[in-house]
């Protein structure tokens, strides 16, 4: 291991220090909001979800209202519908999901050692698609166009134009919108953890917030691809009358049931998972000492990851499913108690080997967890299926999920804020507010929550606007209701203490509660993330390394200096965290916006139908992507290599999988290709439950999508010679055969069209054609990115950014190209093959 | 919680189990937070405290998990033996509809009965019961007597019930249907099979008041279109059928008291009682019409 380099004479230092400012500083007056810098895009990430929180909360308290009395009449049927159901959405979709994604963003490049995440841009995208998406969906309840069907939009009634209007739309799209966001978010951070960490931070050293997050965001990448493929049929269903739930033409409502859920069982654990994370950051802290357990605790993670996959069902025990499938998912739901209860006595563990010093982010700890144990006990109950089929639906499960999500979650949440806020604005939170808030919270929580279990107990239906007054529910839904204000206004107090100004008070000093990781170096003024890039020893390196903060801030190490004006950091091995290469990211910029913007404005005209606006907001959200990549992306720098410091060199250019844009397109093509196993999965379950799933409905033959499936092999060969001759540097080959290669996807795409084209299937008369008519589009959308992408290195070829040396897109396109091939051989395979050997 | 049925009853003491069994393991795991937090208490060693993990966090909730499963999964087949269909002598029909229950009574021996928004059951024998919807997902729920099933387009899902009390119990639609699903619910009866037979007797045959004046009132009107009524020429099945009404506990599936005042009500005001409900208001008939016609469903005993 190298040592920290010697002083720098006070003037050099003061003149690094001035050019690493003004290559991170902000822009400045109303451009401060194209920044793409993580500190201010975590933040607003953040402070947009809690906006969109309290305004969920309200929602939640006017529920309560119409609930505190039988046979009330304060709120319609319809409005009370809209309210529990945008509830469920925001607090799912655009508080507890985008929350995290938030403080990660904030966190892990300090936590991490680096200066930034890879694609700062893209993250500043997800931001803005959150925040667009985010008011479109809220904005809907004030015209009472809010989505009324439940957050899990149930069809036949969510998918029936007259029982929900334009509102399941918005739910759809605008959700759908926020899912992208969401899965951009995920790959960055994966990409992030895996590669910018600092050098020496091997896999086994990272914090473990990084190792949760990671899972997380892996969770992400095969959890929100199920729901975007059920959102397609959904949406093909209401807007052109495509069959896919619509039992009288061999749809099966049971379908979205499994698509939604299968996204649904791990939503709870991506929610849960970082939570503990934090916790897991906080515990240690004020143990003073490591956590014991680092591996049990990463395992446990693991595995709950891994589990929560395999559950779905169990919110499905009351749809007739066989005994035997009740009986695995059963088990399966309650064998994830295991890994849970092990990360919780980690916890336990870790303060009972250190001396606890009580403060308010560990009261809120603690007290989430003694709250959120309650929950997980109520879920190894309903686990069990023949209680479930008791308590399914009712008010019990209300009360499961919220001591899960509140406790699980919400607590931690605000154990995190009381934690962190030093490093955003160097100054502490009240410790009497919190005191108080805690307490209001922790109360008012349990008298609102407690008593729904009985209320469930006693038969009281969720999701009800009105009861009968002589059933027994009239007491406990009044203390629910009086519970639930005494809640809301303890997070009034975590609000107020936020917010109000702290100008007078002391600044806080760097590090204060003495805690072992990374991230307390960095000082709340500057946007550097690190001063210079640390070489890492340890888990909990400012305990262990000597001097390390001082060393840091007095650039030392890596990268102390940005002598081109560039924003750089570095990028390492995967496990052994070996540096390999200094990555310029993108700084401020537009496009960010106008792609997000023009992205959503599609998703909104969709909507309402505006085909025209649509048409013209997707190519305009098309050019900005366009202009974005070549302008922003694979930049062929000045010189080859560069001295980062401490006598190491490294190359300032990298392609294939040693690069983050390979692995930013992997990641990306995991979660695609995960969205078109669940179309496939669909495509299977109507051969399952139909004794003839065709209907006696003509095929799209076996000569087209054959034909079309060997012409997409030999368009991904084409494209595979693209890159070798490219390798040889034949510039001429290289661009016949793109074309040739752009020339064959087309024929193909025509091919695997004319199938069920010739063969007069209609997508509205049962849903036999239309689920091979929705493989068929999916492949023949991938086929015009494909297509698209032949062009662009074409162009950049001609362009000289594409060349033997600098080869990055050919490699990402290449690699694109493999995953196409294997959709479009499975498609054509199956919906040309399978029909024959059913 | 208070159960008169063998299913809810076996639930009740699993519930019971898991309730003590919770209760202690939650004391525990507090007493264990609040004791970290004490000042003057010794540190545990590195190794003890991981001793400490795989005992608390892995075996002991493993042994417990399993034994409950295994408790849970024993009970399965006896709750709902489906396998043994043919042993109940009693077949219900239910079909969950926006916002109403459509019931037929099947017996081996004697004529279908026909009827809505209410399900009496025989104590001590077994039914078995098919679930269906016409429109969107429903779900059947008995509390008193046991567990829910869904009721699913396209599908038929089957219930096995055995009451063991008689009583008059409550059920709700368990799973968000719309509107007014708030309002969608039906009484539920157990009797002696004694009583159960004589019951069924009478609804099997034209309620004696069904050719009284009301009856021409309410072919007049149409609303014969929509309910039927047996004995005289009113077939409709797109809404309840009205043949005994008078004989029912409450009306409009659970949400008014059945009185001739509240079926006058209904007929004026069906949106206001129920939002979303599919029968259009008829204020504009003749008071006197009403008030008769209402009178004289309340008569159909």
């Amino acid at each position: 291991m190298s040592r920290p380099a010697k002083t720098l004479p006070a003037k050099g230092r003061q003149a690094q220090e001035e050019r690493l400012r003004s290559v991170w500083a902000n822009p400045q007056g109303w451009r401060y909001w194209t920044t793409v810098n993580n500190t201010q895009i975590g933040l607003w990430y953040a402070s947009a979800s809690f906006a969109f929180m309290l305004f969920a909360g309200v929602l939640a308290l006017l529920v309560r209202l119409q609930l505190a009395a039988p046979q009330n009449d304060l709120l319609s049927a319809d409005f009370f519908n809209q309210a529990f159901t945008l509830h469920g959405t925001v607090m799912m979709f655009l508080f507890a999901v985008p929350v995290f994604e938030a403080v990660a963003i904030f966190l892990l490049p300090p936590m991490l050692g680096a200066r930034e995440l890879p694609f700062p841009r893209l993250g500043a995208f997800g931001f803005w698609s959150f925040f667009l998406g985010g008011i479109f969906v809220c904005g809907s309840i004030f015209f009472d166009a809010a989505p009324s069907s439940g957050w899990f939009m149930y069809p036949p009634l969510a998918t029936d134009k007259e029982m929900s209007g334009i509102g399941a739309d918005i739910w759809l799209l605008g959700l759908s919108f926020i899912e992208v966001a969401s899965i951009a978010a995920a790959v960055e951070l994966i990409v992030g953890i895996m590669k910018c960490r600092a050098p020496g931070m091997r896999i086994n050293l990272m914090p473990l917030f990084a190792w949760y997050l990671l899972i997380v965001a892996g969770m992400i990448l095969f959890a929100f691809p199920p729901l975007i493929a059920g959102d397609i049929l959904f949406e093909m269903q209401r807007m052109f009358n495509w069959p896919f739930f619509d039992a009288e033409r061999g749809g099966d409502p049971l379908l979205w049931q499994h698509l939604f859920w299968i996204f649904g069982h791990p939503e709870v654990y991506i929610i849960f998972l970082p939570a503990i994370a934090l916790m897991a950051m906080i515990v240690p802290t004020f143990s003073q000492r490591p956590i014991v357990g680092y591996s049990w605790i990463v395992l446990a993670a693991v595995g709950t990851g891994f589990l929560s996959f395999g559950l779905w069902v169990h919110h499905m025990f009351t749809t007739g499913l066989p005994q035997i499938s009740l009986a695995f998912f059963s088990a399966a739901s309650e064998a994830v108690a295991i890994p849970t209860g092990v990360q919780i006595f980690v916890f336990i563990a870790t303060m009972l080997a250190g001396r606890v010093i009580i403060s308010t982010p560990m009261l809120f700890g603690i007290g989430g967890l003694a709250t959120f144990i309650i929950g997980g006990l109520t879920g190894v109950m309903v686990a069990l299926a023949p209680f479930d089929w008791q308590a399914h639906d009712t008010y019990f499960v209300v009360a499961h999920l919220h001591y899960v999500l509140i406790g699980g979650m919400l607590f931690p949440v605000t154990a995190g804020i009381y934690y962190y806020y030093p490093l955003v604005n160097a100054r502490h939170l009240s410790d009497r507010l919190g005191t108080i808030a805690f307490w209001l919270m922790f109360v008012g929580f349990n008298v609102a929550f407690f008593p729904m279990h009985l209320s469930g107990l006693r038969g009281m239906p969720r999701r009800v606007f009105t009861y009968p007054a002589n059933v027994g529910w009239d007491m406990l839904n009044l203390l629910s209701t009086v519970g639930a204000f005494i809640f809301a206004s303890g997070i009034l107090v975590v609000v107020f203490d936020v917010l109000r100004p702290k100008h007078r008070q002391p600044r806080a000093k760097i590090n204060p509660w003495n805690a072992g990781t990374l991230e307390w170096i960095s000082e709340p003024e500057e946007n550097w993330g690190v001063r210079s890039i640390p070489l890492i020893e340890s888990r909990y390196p400012l305990w262990d390394q000597k001097n390390l903060a001082r060393n840091v801030n007095g650039g030392r190490f890596y990268l102390a200096d940005a002598e081109e004006g560039r924003r750089e950091g570095l990028v390492t091995s995967v496990l052994d965290a070996k540096p390999q290469q200094v990555l310029r990211v993108g700084g401020t910029s537009y496009v960010t916006i106008v792609s997000a913007f023009a992205l959503g404005a599609v998703f909104i005209a969709l909507t309402f139908h505006w085909w025209i606006v649509a048409a013209a907001s997707g190519i305009t959200s098309f050019c900005a992507i366009l202009w974005w990549l070549w302008t922003g992306t694979a930049e062929i720098p000045e010189k080859l290599a560069k001295d980062v410091g401490l006598g190491l060199t490294l190359p300032l250019y990298a392609s294939g999988p040693a690069s983050v844009g390979w692995w930013a397109m992997f990641i990306t093509m995991v979660g695609d290709a995960t969205a078109f196993a669940s179309l496939v999965f669909s495509y299977f379950f109507y051969w399952t439950i139909h004794r003839d799933f065709t209907a006696g409905i003509a095929g799209p033959g076996i000569h087209w999508p054959l034909a079309a499936a060997l012409l997409f092999v030999c368009a991904w060969i084409a494209t595979l010679a693209a890159r070798q001759l490219n390798k040889q540097g034949r510039e001429a080959g290289v661009r016949v055969v793109l074309v040739g290669a752009c020339a064959l996807t087309v024929a193909a795409s025509a091919a695997g069209f004319a199938g069920p084209w010739l063969y007069g299937m209609d997508p509205t008369r049962h849903v036999y054609p239309a689920t091979v008519w929705i493989l068929v589009l999916w492949v023949l959308a991938h086929a015009a990115v494909g297509a698209v992408m032949h062009i662009y290195c074409l162009a950049r070829s001609f362009a000289g950014r594409l060349t033997r040396e600098h080869d990055i897109d050919i490699h990402n396109v290449v690699l694109y190209w493999h995953f196409m091939a294997v959709t479009a051989a499975i498609t054509f395979a199956v919906v040309g093959l399978f029909p024959g050997v059913r | 919680m208070d159960p008169a049925g063998e299913e809810a009853h076996q639930v009740l003491q699993l519930s019971v189990v898991l309730f003590c069994g919770a209760a202690a393991i939650w004391l525990g795991v507090v007493a264990a937070l609040l004791y970290t937090a004490r000042r003057r208490r010794k540190s545990l060693s590195e190794q003890s405290a991981s001793r400490f993990i795989l005992f608390g966090g892995a075996v002991l909730p493993s042994v417990t998990l399993a034994a409950l499963l295994s408790y849970s999964l024993w009970l399965m087949p006896g709750l709902r033996p489906f396998g043994q269909a043919a042993s109940a002598v009693l077949h219900v029909e239910v079909t969950g509809k926006q916002y109403w229950w459509h019931v037929v009574y099947r017996r081996s021996n004697g004529p279908v009965v026909v009827s809505a928004n209410e399900i009496r059951l025989p104590v001590g024998q077994r039914v078995e019961l098919t679930l269906a919807s016409s429109d969107v997902i429903h779900s059947f729920w008995i509390p008193a007597l046991g567990g829910k099933m869904d009721m699913i387009p396209g599908r038929t899902n089957r219930l096995s019930l055995l009451a063991n009390k008689a009583g008059t119990f409550r059920g709700p639609c368990a799973e968000f249907c719309g509107t007014s699903h708030a309002l969608m619910a039906f009484a539920v009866v157990t009797m002696e099979a004694q009583a159960f037979q004589e019951w069924l007797g009478t609804q099997a045959r034209p309620s004696p008041r069904a050719a009284d004046d009301g009856a021409a009132l309410f072919l007049r009107h149409g609303c014969g279109a929509c309910h039927a009524v047996a004995g005289i020429d009113a077939r409709g099945t797109i809404g309840p059928d009205l043949s005994h009404l008078g004989s029912r506990l409450t009306l409009g599936a659970g949400s008014l008291p059945n009185t001739a005042d509240a079926i006058a009500r209904f007929i004026t005001e069906p949106e206001r009682i129920k939002p979303g409900v599919q029968m259009p208001s008829f204020a504009m008939l003749p008071q006197d019409d009403i008030r008769n016609i209402a009178a004289w469903l309340k008569d159909l005993e």
